[in-house]
This record gives C-alpha cells, sequence and structure tokens, in this order.
C-alpha cells in the first residue's frame, strides 16, 4: 500500500537524521576547549589529571569514544556526569518535563490570543483596526524576549511580588517522568507563568499572521457565502465554519513549536531560574561535562526530528480526507 | 476586497514533508525577529503587515522614519569609534554617578543625561560605543552567513538533484541542533582556539559564531528563492543557448534572487542584534570594558530593581533598530517582491 | 411586519412579491467604479420563474446576489430599490437581513462542492439552518432535514446526514444544496448556474427536481444561466443581460418566437442544433464584453452587433415597450425594417463591424 511505503521511506530518512545529528553533536561537543578534569579535581597533579582522563576514557581515539557512545545511547546509557558521577539520564528526567511543560503553556497562551485576533483581523480584513493591529504586533516583533523576560520579572516579581521569580514546583507531568514529584500544581503555575507569557509573547504576532491568512483564503469561498445565505450571524460563520478549515497549519505549526523550540528557551530559562533543559544545557557547557552536553543534545534533536516526522506523518494521513474535500 | 494568499496546503502525498512546509510558512508570515528565545530556532523570513505595503511610488511615514533611525544610529556608532564627538569617555567612572539614572535628583547625576550604569561610567559614549560594537558583530555576522551560506543556497536551488539533496541534508541536520548551543560551543570553541593572547577579538568570535549559525537559515531561503527561479523559461532559454551551468547561476539567477535576498538580510541583521544581546546574558561575547548593546543589559540586569534605566535604555535603542530594519526589509521586499503566485 | 410573522401567509402582499427598479451595483476597486449593474428594473409574482440570460460578465450574477443582499458592504455601491412582499432592502441593516437569508429567500450556487462546508456533516449543514430560523429540537431538526433528502431523491438519506460532502457525487451535492436552501420553505429561490458544474446527463434531473419542488411549495424562482437551452422550457419570463442592463425581457414563447435584440438573436444561434450538420461550424459572437469601468458611448453591444450603424455607437437605445410583458433596447431590431436594411446595409459594405473585433478571436463562451 501507498502508505506503508511512505511510512518506511520517512522512517527510514528519520533514522539516517538521527544517526547524522549524534555524530555531529558529538564532534561539535568535542571542539569544545578546556579539559573537564579541571573543573572536577581543579587542586590535582597532572598525574592525577592523566589518570582520570583515561577512567573517562578521553584518551581514546575519536570513533571509539564515539562508538562507545552510540552503543551506550542504543542501550538507554545517556552517560554520566563527570563531576558527579550522577546518570544523565536522570538529570534529563528531571529537567525535560519543565521544559516541556513550559513550551505547552506558551503555546497555550500565544493561542488564546492569537485565534481571536487572527479571527478579527481577518474578517476586519484591510480596515483600520486590521492595520492597527497588526502594526502592533509588527513592533512587538522588535522586543527580545529578554527584555520582556527582564522587565516582566522586574514589575511583576520584585516591585509588585504578585509572582515569583525564580525556582519551580512540578506540575502534571513531572511524575511520569520521576514518580517521586507529586504535583503542585499551584505553585507550579506560579513559577511557570511569567516565562510562559514572555515565550508567548514572541508567538502571538506570528501565528495571528498566519490564521489572519488562512482565513481570509477561506472567507472567499463559496461555502461562507451559502453560510451567510442561510441567515446565520457573522459570529457564528466566524467561528462555526471559517476557523476549521483555516486552522489547520496554525496548529500543525503551533505543535511543532512545542518540540523544536525547547533548546530556544535557554535565555527564558535562564532568567528565571526554570530548571528546564535549557538551564542545564548552559551550566554543562561551562562545565565542560561533554556527555551530558552531548545527552542533552541528542535528546533535543532527537525530539525536534520526532515531533516533525510524526507531525509530517499526520498531515499525510490526515490529507487526502482534507484534500479531496477541497478539491473542487 | 482583502488580497488572497495562497494557503500553501495544496500538494502531492509523499512529495515533500508538507508538515516542514507548514512549518516554513510561520516563517513565511513575519520576520520571527526577536520575538523568540534571542537565538531563533525559526528564522526570519519575511516581515510585514500589509500596513507598510505600499503600492505606487512614495515610500510612507514609516519608512522614511526607519531611514532616519538608521542612518543616526549607524552615524553615531561611526564617530564613536572613530573618537570625535564621543561626547565623554566610555570608560571613565564617576563614582559620584553610579546607578543613578536620569531622573535622580540627588547630587552627582547632573550633565549625565541618560545617567550612568553600575560602575558610574556615561551612558551615552556607552551606548554610542556600543551601536558601533552591536551593529559590527550584527553586519559581519550576516554578512559572513550570506557569503557562506548564500551561496549554498543558490548552488542548491539552482543545481537540484543530488547536489540540492546533500546540501539540504546538511542544513537540516545543523538545524537540529538547537541555535544556542551551537552558538555557545562556537564560541567557546573559538575562544579556546585563539589562546590567551586572544588571536581573535571577541567581536570576531561572536561574528564567526552567530555567522555559522546563521548558514543553514540563510542557506535554506536563498535555496527557496534560487530554485523559483531556476525553474523560469528564460533559465531555460539560456541553457538551450549553451550556456554554462555557472555563468547561468550567476548571470540569471543571481541578480533576481539578490533583492529578496537584501530585504532578509536587514531582517537579519536585527535578529543578530538581539543574538549578540541573548549570548550576552548568557555570559558569551564581547567582554567589558568594551560596551556593546547586548553585555550592558547583561552586566546590569541585576541592577534592574534599583537602577533600571541602564536596561531599559540598551532596550530601547535595540528595539528601535530592530523595529526600523524590520520595516525596511518589509519595504524592500514589498518592492521587489513578484507575485508568484502560489510559490 | 416582521418577515418571520408572515410566513405562513396571514396578509398575503397586494402587489408583485419582487420588484426591482433600476438596481445599480459597482464595485471600487483599483482601475475604477467596475459597474456590474447599471440599472435594472424587473418584478416576479409568486410561482413564477425568471430567468437571467447572459455571457460571463454581463453581471448576472452579481444581479443575483445584489438582489439577495449577499454582497460585501465595503468598496461596494449598491442603488436603486428591491422590494419584497413591500419590504425595501436596499439600505438596511445586514442583521435585518438575515431574517429574510434562508427564511424567505434562499439561494443555490453554482459549484456544489465548494459551496458544501467540507469539514461539516451534511446533516449539520441543513439542521443549521432549520434551527436558525425555527425554533425546533435537534432531534425533529435531523427528521426534517431527513425528509428534505428524501424529497430531492437522494437514496439512503438518514446515512448520508452523517456523511460529509466530499463523499457524495456532484449531483448529490447540488441536492444537498438544494435541500439546504428549500430547507425552511423559503418563498424566493435564486439558482445561479446551478447546472454548469454537473454532468450534462444529470443536469435535467437536477433541474426537473427544482422545477418540482418549485410546484409544490409555489416558490417564486429566479434562475440565472448563461445557457439559453436550461431556461427554454423553465421559465416563464426571460431576461437577456448585457454589460449590467437588461437589453431584452419577455414571456418566454415570446422572446423565442418574436426576439427583437440582436444579441438574443445571436445567442440563440450559438446554441448548436443536432440537426445541424456534424462539420458547421459554431457560430460565435465575435469580440469581448466591454470593459465595465469605462463602458463605451452609446449601446453597449454595437461593436460586436452585426447590425450596428453609426447611431447605435452613439447614441444608446432607449427601452422600448411593446405590451405584453416584452421590452428590448434596439435602434434597428430584428425582424423590422430598419433592422434589416441596416443588416443589408452591414453586409454589402466592406467592413461589416467596427475594424477592431474583426480580427478578435472568438466570442461567446457558452
Amino acid at each position: 500500500m501507498e502508505l506503508t511505503k511512505t511510512v518506511a521511506k520517512r522512517l527510514l530518512q528519520l533514522v539516517i537524521v538521527l544517526l547524522f545529528v549524534t555524530m555531529f553533536t558529538f564532534l561539535l561537543i568535542r571542539l569544545l576547549p578546556g579539559d573537564p578534569t579541571t573543573t572536577i579535581i581543579p587542586f590535582g597533579t597532572d598525574a592525577q589529571r592523566a589518570a582520570l582522563r583515561n577512567d573517562l576514557g578521553l584518551n581514546k581515539p575519536i570513533y571509539e569514544q564515539y562508538a562507545d557512545y552510540l552503543t551506550n545511547l542504543l542501550q538507554g546509557d545517556l552517560g554520566k556526569q563527570y563531576n558527579s558521577g550522577r546518570p544523565v539520564i536522570d538529570l534529563v528526567s528531571q529537567s525535560l518535563p519543565v521544559s516541556l511543560q513550559l513550551m505547552i503553556y506558551a503555546q497555550f497562551i500565544a493561542l488564546l490570543f492569537a485565534i481571536p485576533l487572527g479571527i478579527f483581523t481577518a474578517y476586519r480584513a484591510g480596515t483600520r483596526s486590521d492595520k492597527a493591529i497588526n502594526t502592533s504586533a509588527f513592533a512587538l516583533l522588535a522586543l527580545p524576549n529578554f527584555v520582556l523576560a527582564l522587565f516582566l520579572s522586574y514589575f511583576v516579581g520584585a516591585q509588585l511580588k504578585w509572582l515569583p521569580t525564580g525556582g519551580y514546583a512540578p506540575g502534571w507531568m513531572d511524575q511520569f517522568f520521576d514518580s517521586s514529584r507529586s504535583p503542585d500544581l499551584i505553585e507550579h503555575a506560579r513559577y511557570l507563568l511569567l516565562p510562559a507569557i514572555t515565550l508567548a509573547v514572541g508567538q502571538i504576532a506570528v501565528y495571528m499572521r498566519l490564521l489572519r491568512s488562512d482565513m481570509i483564503a477561506t472567507l472567499q469561498e463559496n461555502f461562507i457565502t451559502m453560510a451567510k445565505a442561510k441567515g446565520l450571524s457573522n459570529q457564528r460563520i466566524l467561528w462555526r465554519h471559517a476557523l476549521r478549515p483555516s486552522s489547520l497549519t496554525l496548529l500543525t505549526v503551533a505543535g511543532l513549536n512545542v518540540g523544536t523550540l525547547i533548546g530556544g528557551a535557554v535565555v527564558i530559562e535562564v532568567i528565571y531560574g526554570i530548571p528546564g533543559m535549557g538551564l542545564k544545557i548552559y551550566q554543562a557547557v561551562f562545565s565542560k561535562e561533554y556527555v551530558e552536553l552531548q545527552s542533552y543534545v541528542v535528546v533535543i534533536a532527537v525530539l525536534f526530528v520526532l515531533v516533525n516526522f510524526f507531525v509530517d506523518f499526520l498531515y499525510t494521513v490526515l490529507d487526502p480526507r482534507i484534500r479531496r474535500a477541497r478539491a473542487s | 476586497m482583502p488580497e488572497l494568499p495562497d494557503t500553501g496546503l495544496d500538494d502531492e502525498i509523499g512529495s515533500g514533508p508538507t508538515a516542514t512546509e507548514a512549518f516554513e510558512r510561520e516563517q513565511h508570515e513575519f520576520g520571527g525577529v526577536a520575538g523568540d528565545s534571542g537565538l531563533l530556532q525559526v528564522g526570519a523570513i519575511e516581515a510585514g503587515p500589509a500596513s507598510t505595503r505600499r503600492r505606487g511610488a512614495g515610500l510612507g511615514f514609516g519608512a522614511w522614519a526607519a531611514i532616519g533611525w538608521m542612518g543616526f544610529i549607524v552615524l553615531i556608532a561611526v564617530l564613536a569609534k572613530i573618537g570625535i564627538l564621543t561626547w565623554g569617555d566610555a570608560n571613565e567612572s564617576f563614582a559620584s554617578c553610579a546607578r543613578k539614572g536620569p531622573l535622580a535628583d540627588e547630587g552627582g547625576a547632573k550633565g549625565f543625561l541618560l545617567g550612568c550604569d553600575s560602575n558610574g561610567r556615561d551612558m551615552i559614549p556607552r551606548l554610542a560605543l556600543g551601536a558601533w560594537t552591536s551593529l559590527l558583530v550584527a553586519v559581519g555576522a550576516v554578512t559572513f552567513g550570506f557569503i557562506i551560506g548564500g551561496t549554498l543556497g543558490l548552488i542548491a536551488g539552482f543545481s537540484g538533484g543530488k547536489t540540492d539533496t546533500i546540501l539540504t541534508g546538511m542544513f537540516n541536520v545543523l538545524l537540529s541542533v538547537p541555535v544556542i548551543i551551537m552558538a555557545l560551543a562556537l564560541v567557546a570553541f573559538l575562544q579556546g582556539a585563539s589562546g590567551e593572547e586572544g588571536a581573535l577579538s571577541p567581536e570576531m568570535i561572536l561574528i564567526i559564531a552567530i555567522g555559522v549559525v546563521a548558514i543553514p537559515l540563510i542557506g535554506r531561503i536563498t535555496r527557496a528563492s534560487s530554485l523559483t527561479w531556476a525553474q523560469r523559461e528564460f533559465v531555460l532559454a539560456s541553457r538551450a543557448q549553451g550556456a554554462k551551468s555557472r555563468r547561468i547561476m550567476i548571470r540569471e539567477v543571481l541578480p533576481n534572487v539578490l533583492p529578496a535576498m537584501f530585504s532578509i538580510a536587514l531582517l537579519a541583521i536585527g535578529i543578530a542584534i538581539v543574538a549578540e544581546g541573548a549570548l550576552a546574558i548568557l555570559g558569551v561575547g564581547v567582554r567589558p570594558p568594551t560596551p556593546s548593546w547586548g553585555n550592558m543589559i547583561a552586566l546590569d540586569r541585576g541592577n534592574l530593581f534599583k537602577s533600571p534605566h541602564i536596561v531599559f535604555e540598551a532596550s530601547l535603542l535595540i528595539f528601535f533598530t530592530v523595529l526600523s530594519l524590520n520595516l525596511l526589509g518589509d519595504v524592500v521586499r514589498a518592492r521587489f517582491d513578484v507575485r508568484e503566485g502560489g510559490l | 411586519m416582521s418577515p418571520s410573522e408572515d410566513r405562513f401567509g396571514d396578509a398575503p402582499y397586494d402587489g408583485p412579491m419582487l420588484e426591482v427598479t433600476d438596481i445599480k451595483t459597482y464595485f471600487e476597486t483599483d482601475r475604477g467604479l467596475v459597474r456590474s449593474v447599471d440599472g435594472v428594473s424587473l418584478t416576479l409574482e409568486r410561482g413564477k420563474t425568471i430567468g437571467i440570460v447572459g455571457e460571463s460578465g454581463s453581471g448576472k450574477t452579481v444581479l443575483s446576489r445584489s438582489i439577495m443582499g449577499l454582497l460585501p458592504k465595503r468598496g461596494v455601491v449598491r442603488e436603486g430599490s428591491v422590494k419584497f412582499e413591500g419590504q425595501e432592502f436596499i439600505g438596511i441593516k445586514p442583521k435585518e437581513m438575515r431574517a429574510f437569508w434562508g427564511a424567505q429567500m434562499s439561494m443555490i450556487f453554482q459549484d456544489p462542492m465548494t459551496s458544501l462546508n467540507p469539514v461539516m456533516k451534511v446533516g449539520n449543514q441543513i439542521t443549521e439552518s432549520i434551527r436558525e430560523h425555527l425554533d425546533v429540537s435537534k432531534s425533529y431538526a435531523m427528521e426534517l432535514a431527513e425528509n428534505l433528502l428524501e424529497s430531492v431523491r437522494i437514496p439512503e438519506p438518514r446515512k448520508r446526514l452523517k456523511e460529509y460532502p466530499h463523499q457524495l457525487s456532484g449531483g448529490m451535492r447540488q441536492r444537498v444544496c438544494i435541500a439546504v436552501a428549500l430547507a425552511c420553505g423559503p418563498k424566493l429561490l435564486f439558482a445561479d448556474e446551478p447546472t454548469t458544474a454537473l454532468d450534462v446527463t444529470v443536469q435535467a434531473q437536477v433541474l426537473d427536481l427544482m422545477a418540482a419542488q418549485q410546484r409544490e411549495r409555489f416558490m417564486a424562482m429566479v434562475l440565472v444561466t448563461h445557457d439559453l437551452g436550461v431556461v427554454a422550457g423553465r421559465a416563464d419570463d426571460i431576461a437577456v443581460m448585457y454589460a449590467g442592463r437588461i437589453v431584452e425581457k419577455a414571456p418566454t414563447a415570446t422572446l423565442f418566437a418574436n426576439m427583437k435584440m440582436p444579441y438574443t438573436e445571436a445567442l440563440l444561434s450559438s446554441i448548436p442544433k443536432l440537426a445541424d450538420d456534424s462539420h458547421t461550424r459554431l457560430a460565435t459572437i465575435p469580440g469581448r464584453p466591454p470593459d465595465l469601468v469605462h463602458p463605451p458611448k452609446g449601446c453597449k453591444f454595437a461593436p460586436r452587433c452585426t447590425y450596428v450603424q453609426d447611431k447605435c455607437l452613439e447614441q444608446e437605445p432607449p427601452l422600448t415597450d411593446l405590451g405584453g410583458g416584452h421590452q428590448y433596447r434596439c435602434w434597428f431590431p430584428v425582424g423590422t425594417p430598419e433592422g434589416a436594411a441596416a443588416l443589408e446595409k452591414n453586409r454589402t459594405s466592406a467592413s461589416p463591424a467596427p475594424a477592431a473585433t474583426a480580427t478578435r478571436p472568438a466570442g461567446v463562451q457558452v
């Protein structure tokens, strides 16, 4: 069947890409200068350092190190932190759900604003309110998100003291990664609200525009005039008839962004002190924790590729029905 | 009547990752400047609400204001670097002024129109010099990225087939590594490579790091544009005349790709400015006392509660500069954009 | 008078159901003001059908939508008078129009595939209309919908209710559109090229269906088409449109027997006839419809007319009323001595029509 062929082809692509990604990150990390042993035993002798390097396998030739890493990876072993000896997989299970939840909330908030705005500007396309909203969104894009983060944490956090400016409490997802972390949803929300809003603001403008252009196209379609001819109210037509066919691209992108922006929230996590993957990566770079860093990057890259693959696949499955419906 | 953009959802099954196309459409809709975590996963491609699009000859008020602002900033930056009209010394500390904002009425803040930073250094010359640094890094990185990424993208789009697949594959692999990490790793590597003496200045390191990170992003966009043009009839006509591929690429496709690329370049400079800021907050980049807009924010973010003016002033400058660049990028694109209708 | 109160014909309005007087519809575009409909008047009684015939660009589609009031607000100039049972439509707020749409009047569009919402079930699309205007429960509305599907002769109606438009054939989709249009029992039905997108074999079926429904419900119908053949047996009156105006209007039989306007004659002759030899050239009307932003002086059809004389290019012919519902606009009409003379004059002189059209490729898109 044609579908299975496509799926098989995609899976193969997936594996190849993952292979290259692991190879690439491995090499990239090796480029980092410095010697991790200086961080672990800062006052050790050269001999001690040499011995430690041997133990850590840092003296083996590169391809051997890569092969070792790969074999371990396939067995689910993400290595150990040089410094503490803790298995990286623990660190990942600690920080990944944090970043994921942050991303999900950010997308959710962004959609919450972008959808009504997108509908409104499409409905009133070309009018002054449309132009005004678009201009504001455009201006908002010029604001760096770390600036927004700084100011939000200043005003809301320090001045008004409504929300904390650093820290974390487990939410609904953490327990699946580590059963000992029981949810404290209210605190969780309080810690993540500002960072999520900061991340969302950057997305709102893009999402709004995306929906707007799809909606404008949909509103030209015959079935909208038909709905109008039935005597339905504009509200109903917009939300019930126009929105659904127009929202596919938007939802796909929002979904994609959950997986793909994880690495990109580093600055936000650093400013707000959220212990997610971003923060961990940042720390690992400076402690020259090669293996830990590598594993983080691999996890993120794998997530990225998987999310892309999954959404592609979903499209291929959903598409025929939608395309047949839309075909004239 | 509102214009009819294409929805981009009509394609063959299995002819390409349709979700990725949706993803790229997101980038298509707006210059994703600065809104996204400092260094962007989603690259900026096209910016602009319809309100800035002008049919007809005149440039709107916005465009002229943007040009004015950019001219102003560049002028200030150059003058500060050369050393003329420095409005004070960027490195001289005035203890009496430390951490005082422009509105502080306690003695010492007088004469410092924009206040001072936490080390008591006058903000005005620092911001001016910072403009130079930030712009240098941004323009340098974008140029670097365009020279390499642009060329690769041009070749990929034009050649198609195996070359294209390999190059695109390379771009995709590079892009699966989060941008921040790439940049951090590169900076760390280059810092190590340049040794204790600092054979490479921090600015140079940043230029290379941000530039390399930009390569796959710019490459992808150039490829798309190059692909569109390469499929046009005049290229076929050229081939039919027996022209060599390389000649066609340079003579026919490149001049058409350039205007769109120019618009992207403007947007990219804005992104690079923000990237410099993000990296500064992460602790890498231009080292003090050399000021850059980014590191001024990074250095004094701890003082945000008591002396917000420092961060505020630098942020404002970044905001207006990026906004102007976005606007200009949009105007350029609107000017040169030939409506393909469906591509 | 609230339209929904009048639904069951309590106090029948004394006068024609639909009275359109000098309706004008212009669109503001970059190029200028497009005069799509430039002064059209017609009346329609309950239970009667009027066919509106014209080429693409004649303004017939815009006319039907303008009468119904479905055009966007921005960039559209709409003047004149449209009275439905005495209620004036032009100038009232869209919100007030909504009470009429679906309940008193509805429209069937050209392409059934794009007229139906692709992501909404067929049943819901019908019940939506019912529940908007009638105060009934969901299940009752579904029953009504099922009955409607049955009356438009869709097999297995209950099953169809749960299906999506793309699961039905073109002919069935158009029947669904008819069902949607008829759901609330409107008094007036606009059919805008209802069969153009369908197979020839299905066309007749759909048209017969519409005629049957019309008889049953005593509905008035406005049938818009480019095909004279479609309206030949099914309309009581026919109005021929060109460049935004009605150039001839007559009861059907009269039109075919005694047409006056050369354009009507040309339209009729361009229909291929079964009786013709297989090698017979398709007669076309040379030239193209006029620019609606800067229409030519004088008669709009003149540049393409075989009867054209200098007077035609200078002055617009007024509406001549022959009585018995027959009106036309022409200086040298068909079947009159002046007309015959004009035709003869053109035939014998060197260029029968102004040079501009002689070299143009064809004509009428039938």
